[in-house]
């Protein structure tokens, strides 16, 4: 008798010790950037921000240049996610729905490029981008960034456009469109869903990206958040609470875009699984 | 650093029903010939041979140059064969370097992929609501921020108001008030550990769970008449189904872990002493800290040829079956 109450209790204490690990350090992002200084340097951790303040987020808003830094983040994540949702469209196209010598080659390639260690060719990239001197400028990380999320985008796309009915097109051809009006009109509305999903991880990454920002621009005018969050304690001293804050600002508007697509992102991950 | 992978239920079934299994030849639009694929291929392939090929291979040539401070500023090209070879090879630090990364990846592997698993097979057995509760965390876990992660963990392991630290004093290990975690190797691995499991349990959990769905239940009840128990109806039922989504989870883990830059060098930057510098470090350090670009070259070379060594059984595998699908 005792076993079987142990069997069935376990399963949800577990569950909800997991749950607690996994949240706390979101918790303690946020609850942090709420808390008055005093609560954040003191011997007893304060659990709850019982009088919330937004100081820390107006410092960190206020730091220098951090309008700029935001400005920067969004131009290279929106532009690098456009571009390769772009040219992703015209390839996954070809690849779902023709057959052409080549097209097994091209599939295997992005495959293997979606492996690539790209982190440590980062300092052959400075070297390019030094010698045609375009060093501490946005386009040569807009450039590398679509490269980098482009396979990715390439392989989920095939997917969702192989899923969308041929039937629907070669009714649309009959009646009279042209191949490019049946998908701009019939396939095109249908990839909605999975092109949005698909733009969210290629947006996580580049949002993300740190080592090649890092190496390229050491001009502050032309770096993203990423570079700026790692170096913000030491621009601040052991400034906990702005760290938070400006941790919190740099979250949130990932946090919110997952849990909203999260639902269509795991139904994509039947056919294409991720990691953000 | 983030590995995004299609298909990391490579193989498995959940991945054959959605996948839009390559079209058949048939007739209709789908049978259009003539330059048109090639010409709508252009863009993508043009990009991706300019900016990955382009720089892989200029990482291979810089590889066999002398590039510091000097020839840097003179537009100079030095080559010197493989002395940047030679000179790693026969270095003692590099082999250091290769085996802690080594060393480091497997541990942490094999931690997420047991967290990992066992959380997956947990989300199974919940009801709906502890389900719903466990798989919100695991996906606000998952949703957060490489480069936020971070300064939070470096945040919560702070040495003089750090909750981990406070957290353990009052459990009664009072040696760890105001202990400093950045200063020795073993607990700065430590951290950058925690926090690497912590961001890789809820992509393994969750999708373990998505293919756990997929078994037929026929199969657990056929098993439980025969007597199995938990354990074995895992060991005959659950893990020989998804046997190949453990392969292409741990194999896209140990390429996610073995190259990632951000969270070591954050943490840390990879020290004391350079202590805990794995390879992606170990040649930012060598190439752009102390200047010698041809020789982190080198070092970015031999990590890329590392990790293929370490992947290459996945990757065959992985080729071949794309080869038979195709």
């Amino acid at each position: 008798m005792r076993r079987s109450t142990l069997g069935r209790i376990w399963p949800g204490a577990t569950a909800v010790v997991l749950f607690l690990a996994f949240v706390f350090p979101v918790y303690w992002m946020f609850s942090t950037a709420f808390k008055a200084n005093k609560d954040i340097v003191s011997e007893d951790p304060v659990w709850f921000p019982a009088s919330p303040t937004f100081e820390h987020f107006r410092k960190a808003v206020d730091a220098d240049g951090f309008w700029t830094l935001v400005g920067n983040s969004l131009t290279v994540t929106l532009v690098a996610v456009a571009l390769s949702l772009v040219i992703a469209l015209f390839a996954s196209f070809a690849v779902a729905r023709m057959r052409f010598k080549g097209r097994k080659g091209f599939i295997l390639v992005m495959m293997m490029a979606q492996m690539a260690p790209w982190e440590v060719m980062a300092l052959a990239y400075y070297i390019i981008v030094r010698d045609a001197e375009m060093l501490n400028s946005l386009a040569p990380l807009i450039a590398i960034y679509t490269v980098m999320v482009l396979p990715f985008t390439v392989l989920t796309l095939r997917g969702y456009v192989a899923a969308v009915p041929k039937e629907l097109e070669e009714s649309a051809m009959v009646d009279g469109c042209t191949r490019t009006q049946a998908f701009v009109r019939v396939i095109f509305p249908l990839l909605a869903p999975g092109l949005m999903a698909t733009s969210l991880f290629g947006f996580i990454t580049v949002w993300n990206e740190f080592p090649y920002v890092l190496i390229l621009n050491k001009d502050a005018s032309a770096q993203t958040l990423p570079v700026w969050l790692t170096g913000f304690r030491t621009a601040f001293g052991d400034d906990w609470g702005a760290t938070m804050a400006a941790s919190s600002l740099f979250a949130v508007p990932i946090l919110i875009l997952f849990v909203i697509l999260q639902r269509k992102a795991v139904g994509g991950l039947t056919s294409g699984a991720v990691k953000g | 650093m983030s590995a995004q992978i299609e298909e990391a239920t490579a193989g498995g079934p959940a991945s054959r029903t959605g996948k839009g299994a390559a079209p058949p030849p048939r007739r209709g639009p789908g049978r259009l010939t003539g330059g048109v694929p090639y010409l709508l291929l252009l863009p993508a392939a043009a990009v991706t041979v300019l900016l990955l090929g382009w720089t892989l291979l200029k990482s291979a040539l810089l590889s066999f140059q002398t590039l510091g401070p000097r020839q840097l500023i003179q537009h100079l090209t030095e080559w010197t064969g493989a002395d940047n070879y030679t000179e790693q090879l026969g270095s003692s630090e590099f082999w250091g370097v290769t085996g802690r990364s080594v060393a480091f990846t497997a541990a942490n592997v094999v931690l997420v992929m047991a967290i990992g698993s066992f959380t997956g097979l947990l989300l199974a057995r919940l009801g709906k609501k502890l389900r719903l509760l466990l798989s919100l965390g695991l996906v606000l876990a998952w949703a957060m921020p490489v480069v936020a992660a971070t300064t939070v963990f470096q945040w919560l392991f702070d040495q003089r108001f750090g909750v981990v630290n406070h957290v353990l004093d009052q459990l009664g290990w009072h040696s760890m008030a105001g202990y400093s975690w950045t200063s020795g190797q073993f607990s700065t691995f430590f951290v950058i550990t925690v926090l690497l499991v912590w961001q890789s349990v809820p992509f393994v959990a969750i999708n373990l769970y998505a293919a756990t769905t997929t078994i037929p239940k026929e199969l657990y009840e056929a098993a439980s008449l025969d007597g199995a128990g938990t354990w074995k109806q895992f060991t005959s039922v659950t893990f020989p189904f998804l046997k190949p989504f453990f392969l292409a989870t741990t194999f896209l883990e140990v390429i996610w872990i073995f190259k990632s830059f951000t969270q070591v060098f954050a943490i840390n930057e990879g020290g004391p002493d350079r202590l805990t510098e794995t390879l992606p470090v170990y040649a930012f350090q060598e190439g752009f800290g102390s200047q010698h670009f041809g020789m982190g070259a080198a070092i970015s070379i031999l990590t890329i040829v590392i990790l293929l060594a370490l992947t290459a059984y996945y990757l065959r595998l992985v080729l071949k079956q794309e080869e038979d699908e195709l």
